[in-house]
């Protein structure tokens, strides 16, 4: 009876209210949810885990290349390596990792909507993701692959005895996986936006994610096509890359790279898309220059699918092909220097705070911007020819992944994780591990511009003695990298019960996503908001206190 | 989500302010899948092309021993079923439950036709061991307005295999439509469709007509253009 009687009563004003989390513990509502943020974490679950599967096959390749002989492991298995590190990282991880878990998070909260426009289509896109893991894990486990990301013809037809098979049904499932998730963000910003959100008024993540969206659903459906004539042509022996029966290899390299050169702008475009949300948001200022950002994510998304060539101007195509392949790879950096060119415009008099979303974004504009110049070099028809296929090609396309995407999805994830959890992260640590990634990822990687402009080629296990120093700073710097990886992994997995509460804007930030709870409850909005304010009407937002520079009163 | 409103349209989900948002939501994203469906056909048409432009000879020997009657009457069959098509939506507009459940019935009957045959026709390419693999075997020559042309057999093979993975990703699509129109003709049985909610009905019509075009350019592409005697 006493105890009865201690048990506090809480008024119905403080009952905590019902968010997305809280609606529901048993594992069938998270598994067969519909609620766009449950399928965030649960997609936030499966791309990390596959991060760190594809982090610790690049972390087998950098201890081979310590030293010059081919010690740790044999040619054969090295192959298998660095395949599995790059379809890893390149299709379960750098594709889905911004759109899949923070697009879908945070695009139907942007928008104002209760949800994507297709639920159960949103979790079917994780289902398929999972699905395409785990026969991609089943062929890692029954020997894997070793045709290198690309699936490369004759190395993946008639050259390969390994699981090319199972590896492209993988894939072939994933592009689906993504294609529905590209349909359903077109949808949903065309039809879902709330009252008074019109295109001009869409923040710049919106839009960023919509020219991804784009390229999801016109590149993904030909590498699909691409896998299926591969795994024809190895199952019932048909002909059409092998030149022995008259088809032609280069005809793959083209359908290829159809969809991967696009591909890097789904890579590319949702974490630009989050660098336009945190430099207003920390530099206190509406972006420069609007319509130019959101209209050049357009522009990449048109441009991008006119330079597939590039990677193919050693392999035989005509010189005139060359050339404008060469001039349309130039154009599509005009769009992407315009971002950049806006964001540090955006700096300029801006009342800049350092937090952690934005040491991100600092370092996501430097390290893409090397990464983008090194692009307009390889672009170059004769510095192309000399570079092709050695560690300098390596090095830009990792300065552009790993500096330009990471950097934006770690940054997103710390800009959205209060909204996302309702806790702040530890900012010390945050910093640090910040740190340790932009310090870690250039010792990676400048090395590597070294290697590859001295002659060092891709993908080989063994390499000359003089290229030693060179490889040793890099497996250094990869060492950092990792722990400036594994710290976020730990202090926001400590945050979730000892953080401390975030409240609904912590950082003072405009959009819709920081006017609704933190977490949000399960139907996002308790009323449909009507937007009657520009994006980033950051004059108008008072600072969060404790973003305030301390001044005496 | 007032009481009334889900009386009204039990169809409405309750992430959508009206009905008509959602039909605009479900008919932009069917829109989209079909372009998608296009950009998959597309890769195969670039490589057919290619190779056509390419071994000229081989590809319109192999094209003229495709039986253009059963290609024909396949393309005949194919048009009539997008009409039943048509027809069904109209009824569902309409209401009428058993006239849309016939139509739907229809449609799938005629594309059953169309993979019966083409089944035929796929058994006369393994007689004729014109399916590519280690059987194949072709001796026929180009047939140019009556000048016999001799052509390299592997890159006839070469056409074979493309006529087999075109045709083939496009028998399983019509296999895909056959369900899904099966499902569409139980659910229209059942009365689950009403004039005010027919999405499905219309959303289904829309990816019956889009493989019925891709046979409508599969089937010159393949069988007619080479035919010029």
């Amino acid at each position: 009876m006493a105890i009865k009687a201690a048990t506090p009563v809480i008024p119905a004003n403080q009952v905590p209210k019902l968010n997305y989390l809280t609606n529901g513990y048993t594992l069938k509502s998270w598994l067969l949810t519909t609620d766009h943020k449950r399928i965030a974490i649960l997609y936030l679950i499966s791309v990390s885990a596959f991060f760190f599967l594809g982090g610790f096959f690049a972390m087998l390749i950098r201890l081979e290349l310590l030293t010059p002989e081919g010690d740790l492991m044999q040619a054969d298995t090295y192959n298998k390596v660095f395949t599995m590190h790059g379809i890893v990282m390149v299709f379960f991880f750098l594709i889905p990792v911004v759109p899949a878990i923070l697009g879908n998070f945070v695009l139907p909260l942007m928008v104002g909507a209760k949800d994507l426009a297709f639920p159960r289509i949103n979790l079917l896109s994780w289902y398929l993701y999972i699905a395409a893991g785990v026969l991609f894990l089943h062929c890692m486990l029954s020997g894997g692959v070793d045709t290198g990301w690309t699936f490369y013809t004759p190395y993946s037809t008639a050259a390969s005895n390994t699981n090319v098979i199972e590896a492209g049904l993988a894939i072939f499932i994933a592009g689906f996986s993504s294609i529905f998730t590209g349909l359903n963000f077109i949808v949903t910003v065309h039809r879902m936006r709330a009252p008074g959100l019109t295109w001009s008024r869409l923040p710049l993540f919106i839009w960023s994610t919509y020219a991804t969206s784009l390229v999801m659903i016109l590149g993904t459906p030909v590498i699909a096509i691409t896998m299926v004539l591969v795994v024809a042509e190895r199952l019932l022996h048909l002909g059409i890359f092998d030149p022995n029966l008259g088809g032609d290899p280069v005809l793959f390299q083209h359908l290829f790279w159809f969809y991967s050169h696009p591909a890097v702008y789904i890579m590319i475009l949702p974490s630009m898309g989050v660098i336009s949300e945190i430099v207003p948001c920390f530099a206190r200022k509406r972006v420069f220059g609007y319509k130019f950002v959101a209209l050049s994510s357009v522009a990449i998304a048109v441009f991008g699918f006119l330079v597939w060539a590039h990677h193919l101007f050693v392999a035989g195509i005509s010189l005139y092909a060359a050339l404008i392949f060469s001039f349309l790879s130039f154009v599509v950096a005009v769009p992407s220097a315009i971002k950049v060119f806006n964001w540090t415009a955006t700096l300029y008099k801006g009342s800049i705070t350092y937090a952690t979303p934005m040491l991100y974004a600092f370092g996501f504009i430097g390290l893409f911007t090397i990464g983008g110049l090194t692009g307009i070099m390889l672009a170059t028809i004769g510095v192309d020819v000399h570079v092709t296929d050695t560690y300098f090609v390596i090095a830009h396309f990792h300065y552009v992944m790993v500096g330009g995407v990471l950097m934006g999805y770690l940054g997103g994830l710390h800009f959205w994780w209060p909204k996302i959890t309702g806790r702040m992260y530890p900012e010390g640590w945050a910093k640090l591990s910040a740190l340790f990634v932009f310090v870690g990822f250039n010792l990676t990687f400048f090395p590597q511009f070294i290697l590859g402009y001295l002659g060092m080629p891709r993908r080989y296990w063994q390499y000359p003695p003089e290229f030693q120093v060179l490889n040793v700073l890099s497996t250094a710097g990869a060492s950092i990298l990792a722990v400036g990886y594994l710290l976020p992994m730990i202090y926001l997995l400590w945050s979730l019960r000892y953080g401390p509460l975030a409240g609904d804007n912590p950082w003072g930030a405009a959009g819709l996503e920081w006017k609704t709870a933190s977490p949000p409850p399960t139907f996002n909005f308790d009323e449909t908001p009507v937007v009657t304010w520009e994006a980033y009407n950051y004059d108008e937002i008072p600072e969060p206190k404790e973003l305030e520079a301390p001044v005496a009163r | 989500m007032t009481a009334d409103h889900e009386a009204h349209n039990p169809a409405l989900l309750h992430h959508f302010a009206d009905a008509q948002q959602q039909k605009n939501a479900a008919s932009l994203g069917m829109w989209l899948f079909l372009v998608t469906e296009i950009m998959f056909f597309g890769g195969m048409f670039c490589a057919y092309l290619i190779y056509r432009l390419a071994y000229f000879n081989a590809f319109a020997a192999g094209s003229q021993q495709l039986n253009i009657w059963m290609g024909g009457i396949n393309t005949a069959v194919l048009i009539v079923s997008s009409v039943t098509v048509v027809l069904a939506v109209k009824a569902a507009e309409a209401g009428k439950r058993k006239l849309l459940t016939g139509y739907l019935v229809v449609t799938v009957l005629l594309g059953m036709t169309f993979l019966v045959i083409k089944g035929f026709e796929y058994a006369e390419k393994f007689e004729k061991h014109h399916v590519p693999g280690s059987t194949f075997n072709f001796t026929e020559k180009f047939d140019d307005n009556g000048k016999q042309i001799d052509v390299n057999p592997k890159e006839a093979e070469l056409f074979f295999s493309l006529y087999f993975v075109m045709t083939g990703m496009h028998a399983l699509h019509m296999v895909i439509g056959c369900g899904l129109f099966s499902t569409l003709a139980v659910l229209a049985w059942k009365g689950h469709f009403t004039a005010n909610y027919f999405t499905p009905i219309e959303n289904g019509g829309l990816y019956w007509h889009l493989v019925d075009i891709i046979w409508i350019y599969l089937f010159p592409l393949l069988y007619l253009i080479s035919r010029h005697t």
